[in-house]
């Protein structure tokens, strides 16, 4: 027998529109973060009406609400953590509006990251916010997560590039925040919105500035034979007033595992890379791209190679965008950390990396924006072994921990999810963290939306507003056939 | 309403020390806000005390109203209830300043002239080019949320604001942010303090990303006929591969104002001669560069001032300071051009800043009143209506010709407040604009920093 929630999903979607069953939900436990939480169902809405219906019934059923896009999120924020139902924005993937003359673009929610660069590409325009994960994720999600990617060095995050939005609050309220034209008027409703981890609404329209292409692009290689070097190139490059377009790093080990897979021709015996892009009116980025040479030579930098051309630039480029797949052939599973550092503690904390992963005997591989000292440390360990799965979260605990006490962040771009939740307190007092939850409780009174995110979990399930699901619901996912 | 004078003055130096309580009603005449004069102001010296206050204000039903420089508090609808004012003048330390990494954390309090003085020492400033810059304070310029030229390239506060501390309406010492250049924990509360006029909380420490000083600044100044044609390079540029660091139109009603004794009590250097007409529009734009570059920038600018039909000039570099803090100061210079000065804040499409301006003029002189105007590239408009009088064929004229122009805003996709105008006039005009749809939303937030309205009451949209 169909449980009445599901009954009532597909008759406002469409039998279609609605999975149920084990084995259709399996993919849906799952996001690029470690995390699983299986959904008690999963919907693909079509219109921001059948959004708002979907809204309604999670309300009648008290059953929670979580929005996903692409599922590419690395902190589990686009999990069920509670089941509950998954609304999957990948069909509601069209672009609505663009606006040449004054550089809009107006997206549903599922619309990718890529698909929309590639629309406006005729007209010399892109979207600046380039996850690595960019030919996958969504707008939706990027709107949701903040996301950076690579280029936000000089062209900031999502927030940067925002402007306005339609969402649908977990009361079912439909609002419009924002504006195609800046500064709106009052409280900047859209700048909170924006990174909130689907805790405050579902978004189903986004109106995103576009940017210009720039008009030339060097992209540099540095080899190093120390880390050192590097990360002392990263802080004189900013010392000396340049903002390079890029400024990633690969080290040496993680080199090593990209080029047996990609084969772009990286040097196996040095200590680390970095991949430097400077872009701009042509005068500005031949300079600027001499200047950064220059600055990597003075740190002993081996070498240093120039694309000449598009290709040679992709080839460069293919190793960092490759860099996770790379790893991901050497290891069972990895655990990509996301802390934030400022940019003068890189050396010191690189080394402290190193002596963590020593101590708990994982390999770490560093990939990274250095430019916004922003580090992934890749740990590498075998999720199947519990012991294991323990030891690599008291390493990455202890990475986090290091980051703060230079007087970074815990997360960088990949969002605190369910997966730093815990580790909020290192951060906010009770007090503070209390002040947001009653922004979060402002817009999602009963805690429906996206639940056991970003919060740290009080004991007693305190944290978690709404009332246990009822049996039906709650089972509905295992026992229909 | 408390009347005035009857909060306890030995309450408040409980909290804050007697010497650091002004009571003395000639020294509260500076606090003035639309005319409400406090019954005292407090000099906190530290967050800890401002919580104090906070509390303190909240059992007792008061209104705390926040103050650095006080050029800008005119700014917003008259407070509802005005109390305390908390002088932040006192807390104007630079925290912590590191130039490697090009990150800062400030007090409020803190001159932005004196802090661009610290910065400029490494050769770093913070993009913050507001109006009222000799006395403005940090704390100030983020409160009012004003923009400034720089904007074209830099972007505003929220842009770079990294993290801010401040205490709620509560009294409650509080957080959001930190202070790294990338940094996705928790809910971004800080972008909610810009441009609030105090009402969600008192900002107590800013933290910033700092930029390098550009190299070698120029500026260069295209005269036309037409707005249209001004407008026409403004789209043009926007095409090119070209990123200007300024990015402003002028209507030749500025050149008067500009080079009147009125501008020059913002900034003593005279206006450079030949570089402003009293009969044509003026796009101004700012850039900066090696030798290449900057001859890159003036030839093409050149190009493209030809193709829309008009003249350029690259402004003399010994006189550019001049010409820019002008640019700059143009609030200030306006309010004090007219006895009931009133401008309009219009922000459109870029595409159409020309509908808009002639909207606005079309509304002006429909009106018989002067005015004058400036366009930021991305789309934001001051446009200053210059009545002769303060007086009610004054204000009859400015109610219509701004409700006009509120109407056109809206038809253009855009929007429109009205930031600044006579005290008497508040209660007659769409200050903060039309109704705003986003408003219920609004007061959520409201609720959930003030719930008991002590912050800057009634000054925001809608009388938040």
């Amino acid at each position: 027998m169909k449980s009445d929630l599901l009954r009532d999903l597909q008759s406002l979607l469409g039998d279609a529109a609605v999975l149920h069953r084990p084995e259709e939900l399996l993919l849906y436990e799952y996001d690029g973060s470690v995390e699983i939480a299986r959904p008690t169902c999963v919907v693909f809405p079509r219109t921001t009406a059948e959004v708002q219906g979907i809204v309604q019934l999670a309300n009648r059923y008290q059953t929670p609400l979580i929005g996903r896009g692409a599922g590419t999120g690395l902190s589990g924020g686009a999990l069920a953590r509670h089941g509950g139902i998954l609304v999957v924005f990948s069909r509601m993937n069209r672009i609505l509006d663009i606006d040449i003359d004054n550089q809009r673009a107006t997206v549903q929610p599922g619309v990718v990251n890529s698909d929309l660069s590639a629309a406006v590409a005729h007209a010399g325009l892109h979207f600046a916010p380039d996850p690595s994960s960019q030919k996958a994720c969504t707008i939706g999600g990027n709107v949701s997560e903040n996301s950076g990617g690579p280029h936000t060095l000089a062209y900031g995050v999502t927030t940067n590039h925002t402007l306005a939005l339609e969402a649908v609050l977990p009361t079912g309220e439909l609002i419009r925040i924002g504006s195609p034209a800046l500064d709106p008027t009052g409280y900047d409703l859209l700048g909170l919105f924006v990174g909130s981890e689907g805790t405050l609404a579902l978004v189903t329209e986004i109106t995103v500035k576009l940017t210009r292409l720039p008009e030339t692009i060097k992209t540099l290689l540095a080899i190093f034979e120390t880390l050192d070097d590097a990360t002392e190139t990263v802080v004189d490059i900013t010392a000396r007033g340049i903002t390079p377009a890029a400024c990633e790093m690969l080290d040496g080990w993680t080199l090593r595992a990209v080029e047996a897979y990609v084969h772009a021709g990286f040097p196996l015996d040095c200590a680390a890379v970095l991949l430097l892009e400077v872009d701009g009116l042509t005068e500005a980025a031949e300079q600027h791209a001499e200047d950064v040479a220059e600055i990597c030579r003075r740190h002993h930098a081996r070498e240093v190679r120039v694309a000449r051309d598009a290709p040679e630039r992709d080839l460069l480029w293919k190793g960092r965008k490759n860099a996770f797949g790379a790893v991901g052939r050497l290891s069972p599973t990895y655990y990509v950390q996301d802390g934030v550092i400022p940019r003068t503690k890189l050396p010191v904390t690189l080394r402290r990396i190193d002596e963590i992963g020593k101590k708990h005997g994982f390999q770490i591989g560093n990939i990274f924006h250095a430019g916004d000292g922003n580090l992934h440390p890749l740990i590498l360990f075998d999720a199947r072994d519990p012991e294991q799965f323990r030891r690599v979260i008291a390493a990455s605990d202890e990475i986090i921990k290091f980051c703060l006490e230079m007087g970074g962040s815990i997360t960088g771009e990949h969002g605190v999810g369910m997966e730093k939740d815990r580790l909020m307190p290192l951060l906010f007092t009770d007090a503070e963290l209390e002040v947001m939850r009653r922004v979060r409780d402002a817009f999602n009174p009963t805690g429906i939306l996206n639940p056991g995110k970003i919060f740290p979990t009080k004991k007693g399930c305190g944290e978690i507003h709404v009332r246990p699901l009822p049996q039906s619901v709650a089972t509905t996912g295992f026992t229909v056939a | 309403m408390t009347p005035a004078g009857t909060v306890a003055h030995s309450r408040l130096a409980d909290l804050v020390g007697l010497q650091r309580v002004v009571a003395d009603p000639a020294q509260l005449a500076a606090y003035e806000i639309d005319g409400l004069r406090p019954s005292a102001a407090l000099q906190p010296e530290s967050a800890a005390q401002i919580a104090e206050i906070i509390k303190f204000a909240g059992s007792e039903k008061l209104g705390v109203i926040a103050a650095g420089g006080r050029t800008k508090l005119n700014m917003g609808l008259p407070p509802k209830r005005y109390d305390l004012a908390l002088d932040m003048s006192s807390l104007n330390k630079i925290i912590s300043y590191d130039p490697g990494d090009l990150t800062l954390s400030v007090e409020p309090g803190l001159r932005l002239a004196l802090l661009g003085e610290a910065l400029a020492k490494h050769r770093q400033f913070l993009p913050l080019t507001v109006p009222y810059h000799a006395r403005t304070t940090i704390g100030g310029t983020i409160a009012s949320g004003v923009d400034g030229p720089l904007r074209q390239f830099y972007g505003t506060a929220r842009d770079f604001l990294l993290g801010v501390e401040f205490v709620t309406g509560e009294g409650v010492p509080a957080k959001s942010g930190g202070r790294v250049v990338k940094n996705v924990t928790g809910y971004d509360i800080h972008k909610l303090m810009i441009g609030a006029l105090g009402t969600l909380g008192v900002i107590t420490r800013l933290n910033f990303k700092t930029f390098p000083v550009p190299s070698a600044t120029r500026g260069f100044v295209a005269r036309f006929p037409t707005a249209l044609q001004a407008c026409d390079m403004r789209n043009r540029i926007a095409r090119s591969h070209l990123t200007p660091l300024t990015l402003d139109i002028l209507s030749s009603s500025v050149t008067e104002i500009f080079e009147s004794d009125i501008a020059s009590r913002f900034e003593s250097e005279p206006l450079p001669p030949n570089v402003l007409s009293r009969t044509e529009w003026a796009l101004s734009a700012g850039f900066a560069g090696s030798e290449k570059v900057r001859e890159r920038y003036l030839a093409d600018l050149q190009r493209i001032t030809a193709a829309s039909g008009g003249s350029g000039i690259l402004v003399p570099e010994e006189t550019l300071a001049a010409a820019f803090a002008r640019k700059r100061e143009f609030v200030p210079i306006t309010l004090d051009s007219s006895p009931a000065a009133t401008i309009v804040r219009m922000s459109v499409l870029p595409a159409r800043i020309a509908d808009a301006l002639t909207f606005a003029q079309n509304a002006a002189e429909a009106n018989s009143l002067r005015w004058a105007a400036l366009a930021r590239g991305l789309g934001i408009i001051y446009f200053a209506l210059l009545p002769t009088g303060l007086n009610d064929q004054g204000r009859q004229r400015i109610q219509n010709a701004t409700n006009s122009i509120h109407d056109a805003c809206a038809k253009l996709g855009g929007q429109s407040t009205i930031p600044w105008c006579p005290t008497p006039w508040k209660t007659s005009l769409k200050v903060w604009g039309p109704e705003n749809p986003s408003f219920p939303q609004m007061r959520k937030i409201k609720n959930v920093f003030d719930p008991r309205g002590v912050l800057s009451p009634g000054r925001f949209v809608g009388g938040l």
